[in-house]
Formats: structure tokens, C-alpha cells, sequence
């Protein structure tokens, strides 16, 4: 198969075959020669902000707080922050992508228009973008990772399971940051997700557990995506899977769905009605 | 006749209340240069999108390759090279980096792409660009890469919406160029515009389009022999006076049309219709015969013209 219209033909009689030509990796190719050129400042800024908190959190208010009790043990208060602080490190590099750039291609540089003319399908399009910006949460947690364990915050070997999370973590806040992205039309509106993000990442048990809160309160927050990442990364951290672990898991499964689903949607919606 | 590329009937858009395209039928022919002339919002955007299958039809029917869009979007895409109204490059990317990527949308082997680039490059005349991002380039050279991208999947059919607009007339005559030479090749051509001149140059058969509906349909020639006369004398006596002075022109001129800052009479000899109208001692300002042309042919079918 060679030409352009064989294929395409070779798929016709799948189911879907409108929406998705299965080539997701023709834009993951595009953005990997995009990123060749691109200024490399704005990635680190991301990566950086978890990384302070730490330094700010960590080694300046811990020494003030000390442990936490976590269960029935305590454990250091900068070791109780890293795994949350993973956590924001992948939804931090998936948010990157997923909105600002995403907005960017949708309205400005009209890319998503030019990818639609050709065969390719709106689900190529948002699962092509969707995993790219996850590729940029996973690799902020592994640096995080890797500037963690030789403080000696990472506790055991099972911890390590902790990227495997922020891969699911940065898939569903790639897959809705996309979602919520492509229904909106002014920089106004993509101001607000910048206004949500950091109070969904502070109040969220990242620095603190939430039984802190009254419970009408701490029931919010537990609907918060920030507070399932927080949470699974934690538990995998101290290794204490349990129920509440599975629950976090499917949270994110459902997120990734259903952002794949509205931004697939909307973007046939958009450029092909 | 040649084989049937594009096949509508009663293909119509609505938008809500409005309708874009409202039941129009035309055939384009293999190896045809096929145009939509009309002004803005005539509906040739909307139907050049149907065409290449990015947006759906209200009702009628169409098959592009014998092919309901509807059905089989991405197999009809595939077959077609798609030049939009607005350049839509990728701005992050380089000139070649631009026509690679494209090609893999449609699932092109890499090695097939970079061979196809030289050629691209050569077609465009940006051999020289080749390695620039596509923001430090002129208009002319970012439509004729557009182009050049669209021909990476070896379209069967190249659409193209509004090609030159907005272009300086030295880039208008470069892309005018390039595309005969797709033309002589043998390549399907389906072009919008709102340019008689563009139409007249590039276009073996055209219809006149007018707020959804065709007005006509014809090669150029065939249009001004049915809709016009063979010359047009232009004469303007100062806006004021133009009113003043048409009723006398009427009566030596059986088709006439009065727009604000000129009067065109529509006659088989417009040098004869100027003597006589000096010899009447109706002193025009300035006078011009000229030969008709799908200008004259859209002000007859619509009352409008075409740049408004």
C-alpha cells in the first residue's frame, strides 16, 4: 500500500472509520518535529513550579511542621508532600499542552482544520494530541522522580509504580483540559482554567490531608480530579492500595472517556458539519 | 464525454433559518478545470466544503468518485488535494517539515514523502525556503506551498478556494501559472472565486453563483455569448449628471446598466454607439469600449456586480 487512496480504502468497511483513520501517531510525529524547533524555557518553567514547592514546602515549613500521621504511622513532612507534589508535576505538564496549545492550533493557527481535509478522523486529532500532552506529564514526573529519590523522599521500590499512576493522572487531565479547551473561545475563558488549576492543586491534600475540612468541604474537594491524583499517587507512594486506590483508578478512566469523547465530538462538530 | 469526477443534485445547506446552498446541480468532468463563480456568499465556500466531504449536506444528493461523502468521508478525502481560503500551515514547522507532515496525515510511507518533496519544492519555486518556518514567507509563497502541499497525496481532484485573493498581481500571475501547468497535466481542478479575470484564465467551464442558487453555466465564452454582447462601451458623465442623461441613452440603447459612477451599454459595435451618442452632443467625460466579460455576464444574471 502506497498511495494515499488505498489507504484509505483499506479501512472503509471498519466501524468508526469516520471518526478515526488510526493514525493518532501522524500528529504525536508532528508535535516530536515541532518540539525540535521549539524553545525549550516553557518546558522547564513547568516542571520547575512542583519542584520549588518542594524546596519552599518541604525543607522550609517542614521543619516547622515535622511529621504527619498517615494512617497509623507518621512520616516526614516533605516525604508526605513529594507523592502529591508528583502528581501536580504530570497534571502540570498534561495541562501544558492540552489547553493553551490546543487553543492556539484550534483558533489561530487552524491546524486542526488543515489535519481534518485529509483523511484522517476528529478521533486521530484528539487522541494524537491527548497522548502527546501526556507524554510531556510523564516526563515531568520522571524528572520529579529522579530529583526525588536521591534526597531520599522516595520510600521503597513499589513507589516506582508511581509514574505508571501519573501516566493515568496525565491522560485524564489531558483528555479534559482538551475537552474543556475545544468548547472554548476567548482568551477570557482560558484564563479561568489557569484561575481554577492552582486552588484545585493547593486545597486538594497536596500539602495537607483535607480531613482538615468540615465535611461538606472535604466532600467537594473529594470530587476534584487534583484530589483522586493527589490521592493515588499517595497510596502507591506509601503503599496502601486498597478500595479507595481502585476508585481513584477508575476516576481517571472515566475522565479519560469522556474527554475523548467531548473533544472528538466537538471537533467534528467544529470542522466537519 | 469523459468520465464523472463530481455529480450533485439538489445539494442543499441550511444553517439554521439561512440556506447556504440552496438545490443546485452540476457535473464536473475528468480533467476539467470546474469553477464557481459569485461574489461573497454565494455559497461556494460551503459547496466546496461538501465537495471534500467537511461538511454534511442538508438535503440532495452528491457522490464525488461515485462516492457519497456522507459515507465514506476519509476514502474521499484521500483522493483529494484541498487549498483553503485562509492558509492554514503549520507555522511551527518548516517549508518541507510542512509538505512531510501533511503526507503522513494520509498515511504516506516516509521514503515515498521525501522524494515527493524535491518535486513539490521545484513545483512551488521554493527550493530556496526549504528549510525556513513558514511565518517569514510572502502570501504568494505561502499559497503556492499550500498548493504544493495539497499535491502530496497525488490528488485526483485539487479544490481550491478563493486562490489569489489577497495576493499582489506579480503573485497572482505566479500561481495563475502554476496552475495551468496543473491544468495541462491532466489535474482535476474545482476553484471558487470572486475574480472574473481569474475565472476567464483558469476555468474550462464555470456557474454563476448567486446567493445559493446558479444562475448559469457554461465554458467564459459560452456565458458572454448567451448573457452579454460582443462589446461594452463604458461612459460616464460625472455622477450627478448620469441620471440626468440616461433616459437619453436608453433610447439609442436597448441594454443598458447604470451604476453609480458609470453607465455600460451592452451593443455589438461600441465604437458606432460612441459616434453616435457624440453626434447626439452628449459629451461623456470619458468613454471606453471594451469587450464583454463574466463581469458584465453576472451583472445581467444578478443586477449586482461581483465586488460589492
Amino acid at each position: 500500500m502506497s498511495n494515499a487512496v488505498a489507504i484509505a480504502d483499506a479501512r472503509a468497511n471498519r466501524t468508526g472509520h469516520q471518526i478515526y483513520a488510526g493514525r493518532a501517531r501522524a500528529i504525536i510525529e508532528r508535535s516530536l518535529i515541532a518540539l525540535r524547533s521549539s524553545t525549550w524555557v516553557p518546558v522547564a518553567t513547568g516542571f520547575v513550579e512542583p519542584v520549588l514547592y518542594l524546596l519552599a514546602f518541604g525543607y522550609g515549613m517542614g521543619e516547622l511542621i515535622g511529621n504527619v500521621t498517615l494512617g497509623d504511622r507518621a512520616v516526614d513532612y516533605t516525604v508526605f508532600i513529594a507523592p502529591g507534589l508528583l502528581a501536580a508535576s504530570a497534571m502540570n505538564g498534561a495541562i501544558y499542552d492540552s489547553t493553551w496549545n490546543v487553543f492556539f492550533k484550534l483558533n489561530e493557527s487552524k491546524l486542526y482544520q488543515g489535519m481534518l481535509a485529509t483523511p484522517l478522523g476528529p478521533l486521530d486529532v484528539a487522541l494524537g494530541e491527548i497522548v502527546w500532552a501526556l507524554f510531556r506529564g510523564l516526563s515531568y514526573s520522571i524528572a520529579f522522580m529522579l530529583i526525588t529519590a536521591p534526597l531520599g523522599l522516595v520510600p521503597s521500590w513499589g513507589a516506582l509504580l508511581a509514574i505508571p499512576a501519573a501516566v493515568l493522572i496525565a491522560f485524564g487531565f489531558a483528555s479534559f483540559g482538551m475537552a474543556i479547551t475545544s468548547y472554548f473561545k476567548t482568551y477570557q475563558q482560558m484564563g479561568l482554567i489557569n484561575i481554577a488549576l492552582l486552588p484545585m492543586f493547593l486545597f486538594s491534600g497536596s500539602l495537607y490531608p483535607i480531613s482538615v475540612y468540615p465535611d461538606w468541604l472535604e466532600l467537594t474537594i473529594k470530587l476534584l480530579p487534583t484530589w483522586h491524583g493527589i490521592e493515588l499517587t499517595r497510596d502507591i507512594w506509601f503503599g496502601i492500595i486498597d478500595f479507595s486506590s481502585l476508585s481513584h483508578l477508575s476516576y481517571f478512566l472515566v475522565m479519560i472517556v469522556l474527554g475523548l469523547f467531548f473533544t472528538t465530538r466537538r471537533l467534528r462538530d467544529l470542522f466537519m458539519r | 464525454m469523459s468520465e464523472t469526477l463530481i455529480s450533485a443534485r439538489g445539494l442543499t445547506k441550511r444553517y439554521g433559518d439561512f440556506t447556504a446552498v440552496d438545490a443546485i446541480d452540476f457535473d464536473v468532468a475528468k480533467g476539467e478545470s470546474f469553477g464557481l463563480l459569485g461574489p461573497n456568499g454565494a455559497g461556494k465556500s460551503t459547496t466546496m466544503r461538501i465537495i471534500a466531504a467537511t461538511s454534511q449536506r442538508t438535503s440532495g444528493t452528491i457522490t464525488i468518485l461515485g462516492r457519497d461523502p456522507e459515507e465514506h468521508g476519509p476514502q474521499i478525502r484521500a483522493h483529494l488535494g484541498v487549498v483553503p481560503q485562509q492558509d492554514n500551515l503549520d507555522t511551527e514547522l518548516t517549508v518541507s517539515e510542512n509538505l512531510f507532515i501533511y503526507g503522513r496525515y494520509f498515511g504516506l510511507g516516509k521514503k515515498f514523502i521525501r522524494n515527493k518533496i524535491y518535486e513539490l519544492l521545484e513545483f512551488a519555486q521554493l527550493e530556496e525556503k526549504r528549510d525556513v518556518k513558514v511565518d517569514t514567507l510572502s502570501g504568494g509563497m505561502k499559497r503556492r506551498l499550500t498548493i504544493a502541499r495539497a499535491l502530496v497525496s497525488e490528488p485526483d481532484i485539487l479544490m481550491l478556494d478563493e486562490p489569489t485573493t489577497g495576493l499582489d498581481p506579480q503573485a497572482r500571475h505566479i500561481l495563475w501559472d502554476r496552475l495551468f501547468r496543473l491544468k495541462e497535466i491532466g489535474v482535476t481542478l474545482v476553484i471558487t472565486t470572486h475574480f472574473m479575470d481569474e475565472a476567464e484564465q483558469l476555468c474550462d467551464r464555470l456557474v454563476v453563483m448567486d446567493k445559493g442558487k446558479i444562475m448559469a453555466e457554461g465554458s467564459p465564452l459560452e456565458l458572454i455569448k448567451t448573457h452579454s454582447t460582443k462589446e461594452v462601451l463604458e461612459v460616464r458623465f460625472g455622477s450627478d449628471r448620469n441620471k440626468e442623461i440616461a433616459p437619453s441613452l436608453r433610447a439609442i440603447c436597448s441594454r443598458m446598466e447604470e451604476l453609480p459612477d458609470r453607465i455600460l451599454m451592452y451593443v455589438e459595435d461600441g465604437e458606432a454607439l460612441l459616434e453616435e451618442i457624440l453626434n447626439r452632443k452628449l459629451h461623456p467625460t470619458t468613454s471606453l469600449v471594451r469587450r464583454s466579460s463574466l463581469e458584465d455576464v453576472f451583472l445581467r444574471l444578478t443586477g449586482r456586480t461581483l465586488i460589492e
